[in-house]
């Protein structure tokens, strides 16, 4: 097989000395910026954005590796102890894990949180070293027309969200495509935006959006609404399972490595739907359905080793065709991009060495993952115990090290202050941050195929509309028009298990307020419940 | 701000009507911004520089005029929550507008004193604007930060951050 041939090669790579030294140090560093209360993944990536400027893109990205999932699983560790998710894929982990160790069993949801991220995570990534080639090589043949469908299906699903406001997702979304805008125009050499500002002549940072969208306008806004109250951990000793355990995590790891991996993988997927998907499935194939709610082991070992499938499969979209799907995504794309490298069909052709030396540490960093916390975890616990001022304190000092350090220009930190002056509005309107960080991001790319696509039907609409993209166009007025077509659908249609997903994740939105708002879209002539929108099987 | 509660006052009902208002600002400033783009000599291709602005303009003002439909109706943001944040007591506008000073300070001074201080001054302005009163502790960790980090640029990554008056001392 030619990709493990590859994947040995990759390995080669990923096992110098040096290259194995910046893997250990992206686990760490990514677990301690991530158990951190309120520092969610994509906040931790961020954060270490610049540190990973200074190495060879190579040794860099298998640096990310590490702090992606050390940062993941720092987060797991905050929810289960603290009940903080860091980001709404977590917000299940929280639900039943917080339970299980208030009930005293912290280090069992620990363990079965760290070991089914490692068997889901190294599934998964298996998955994505056998698909990726396969996908790419099919990539290369999609036309821009058709990509800039796939960007548009990336762009409305990250803007609908279940169970939050659709305007509110659409307005972020419009926000981030603006700032994508802002610089010269590469296919023109026109300035738009600029008003005249020299510094922003070749766009506004990444680092610096965002950085100021995650942390700083987080740091800002909780500052606001201080719960100014002792912090109760939960103590906890070694994680360890005993023989119980073990048998009612395996089976729910699986499913969730199955349920996790396709929608981390289709353009649109995200990490929420299926984390919620997993924690009803394993709620109603439990012999102990009187348990979840009151800290059920399933509902953390599904939901969590769901989030690490889902992760390793939004690679899969991330390195063949360039669209993130997740905030976390998001950033590395951009961090690739830093270095000149353009992810996407051809990437696999031009830079092998890169990207299989990238897979083969996403290998490294879960299993040095799984060796380093699980005896660390005591350690990590403490981290939570933080005061809050120093906590803010140093998001705030790191943030602003991070920016200037970026450019080594004072303009970029009051750039920040903007844009997180920015971040504080949305979180206080219920606009989500994804939209707008993927349009930021995914917009210059989408404007340049759209260019491309005209250019090549030499300004005929109809160029836009090949077959592959016709398709995806449907999907997103599928999606669009949900709350419409819903009503000429009869009652049954949509699975039961979806049904209870959604409602699901309505609840948890509505304890946790996380990214959510309420709009009357929902209220007026429908029912509050929708289907998952991504979950349509008929990807591209 | 005497009471912003989670989505629902008055006061908010009429502040978010701010919100779609700055979204049809911007979206009007982009669109006017594209159409005044002088036309462009290199330009390849049948759509200009100005195509993109203009349609990512009128949806922003399409959303705001949608947002402030929606407003009217009775929909709310939900401010989003956590477990540091309590949402029931209103916005404490003096712990941000202490934050924003510390973090403007920094900006200013970066140059001038170095990074050593100014990062100094930025993490004991916040801690106190967040509450702390340990001037000497929050003093030492501040000092340790920031001459750490600038030690830390310089040997661990090669990369020079601002000395400032510690000229000749680093």
């Amino acid at each position: 097989m030619d990709a493990l041939n590859q994947l040995v090669g990759g390995f080669a790579t990923a096992l110098t000395p040096e290259n194995l030294l910046y893997a250990v140090v992206g686990v760490l560093l990514g677990t301690a910026i991530g158990v951190l209360p309120g520092i969610g993944p994509a906040m931790t990536i961020a954060l270490l954005l610049p540190l990973t400027r200074s190495l060879d893109v190579t040794g860099a990205l298998i640096m990310f590796a590490g702090i992606y999932y050390g940062g993941m699983y720092g987060g797991s560790t905050t929810s289960i102890l603290l009940n903080t998710p860091g980001e709404s894929a977590s917000v299940v982990t929280a639900v039943e894990g917080n339970k299980m160790a208030k009930g005293g069993r912290a280090a069992q949801a620990l363990a079965t949180a760290a070991i089914g991220s490692f068997v889901a995570g190294t599934i998964a990534t298996l998955l994505l070293a056998v698909l990726a080639p396969t996908v790419a090589e099919f990539a290369v043949e999609v036309s821009p027309a058709d990509f800039f469908a796939i960007m548009l299906l990336a762009f409305i699903a990250v803007t609908s969200v279940l169970g939050s406001s659709r305007v509110r997702g659409l307005a972020a979304l419009g926000l981030g495509l603006t700032i994508g805008l802002i610089g010269i125009d590469k296919t023109s050499g026109q300035q738009r935006l600029t008003f005249g500002i020299p510094e922003i002549a070749d766009g506004i940072d990444v680092i610096v959006v965002a950085v100021g969208l995650f942390a700083v306008g987080e740091a800002l806004w909780t500052a606001a609404h201080l719960r100014r109250k002792p912090i109760e951990v939960i103590p906890v000793g070694n994680p360890r399972m005993n023989r119980e355990d073990w048998a009612r995590s395996w089976k729910p790891w699986l499913r969730g490595t199955a349920i996790g991996f396709p929608f981390g993988a289709i353009p649109a997927g995200g990490a929420e739907i299926p984390t919620f998907l997993s924690y009803v499935t394993e709620k109603r194939l439990s012999k102990h359905p009187e348990e979840f709610g009151h800290g059920a082991i399933e509902g953390v070992a599904g939901p969590e080793a769901t989030n690490n499938a889902s992760a390793a499969g939004g690679l899969v979209p991330m390195l063949t065709l360039g669209i993130p799907t997740t905030a976390t995504a998001a950033i590395m794309l951009a961090a690739i991009q830093s270095y000149g490298i353009e992810p996407g069909p051809q990437l696999f052709d031009k830079e092998p060495e890169l990207v299989w030396g990238l897979i083969a540490s996403l290998f490294i960093g879960n299993t040095v993952l799984l060796l380093l916390n699980l005896p660390l975890a005591p350690i990590w616990a403490k981290l939570l115990r933080i005061p809050r001022t120093y906590l803010y304190a140093g998001i705030l000092f790191f943030s602003s090290l991070g920016a200037y350090a970026a450019n080594a220009n004072t303009f970029d930190l009051f750039l920040l202050a903007i844009i997180g002056a920015l971040g504080f509005m949305m979180r206080r309107y219920g606009l989500p941050i994804l939209p707008c960080i993927i349009g930021v991001i995914l917009g210059p790319f989408a404007e340049q195929k759209l260019r491309q696509a005209l250019q090549i039907s030499n300004g005929h609409v109809s160029g836009l509309f090949e077959p592959v993209s016709v398709v995806v166009y449907c999907i997103v007025g599928l999606i669009l028009l949900w709350p419409v077509v819903r009503r000429f659908l009869p009652r049954k249609a949509v699975p039961s298990v979806l049904e209870e997903a959604t409602h699901e994740i309505e609840e948890a939105h509505h304890h946790h307020g996380l990214t959510s708002s309420v709009s009357v879209e929902r209220h007026v002539g429908d029912e509050a419940r929708r289907k998952p929108d991504p979950a349509d099987p008929s990807g591209p | 701000m005497s009471s912003a509660a989670p989505g629902g006052t008055q006061e908010q009902g009429r502040s978010e009507y701010g919100v779609a208002l700055f979204l049809a600002a911007l979206g009007l400033l982009v669109v006017v911004q594209a159409l005044l783009l002088p036309e462009s000599r290199i330009s390849r291709g049948p759509v200009g520089p100005g195509a993109v602005p203009i349609v990512v303009g009128s949806l922003l003002v399409l959303v705001a005029v949608f947002l402030a439909l929606d407003v009217y109706r009775g929909g709310r943001g939900e401010p989003e929550g956590g477990e540091d944040v309590e949402l029931s007591g209103g916005t404490d506008w003096r712990t941000v507008l202490m934050l924003a000073a510390a973090f403007v300070a920094n900006a200013l001074l970066i140059e001038p004193l170095g990074w050593p201080l100014s990062g100094a001054i930025l993490f004991w302005g916040s801690a106190f604007a967040l509450g702390s009163r340990h001037y000497v502790r929050d003093a030492a960790i501040a000092l340790v930060l920031s001459f750490g980090s600038w030690y830390l640029f310089f040997f661990g990554l090669g990369k020079l951050l601002p000395v400032g008056i510690l000229k000749g001392i680093l």
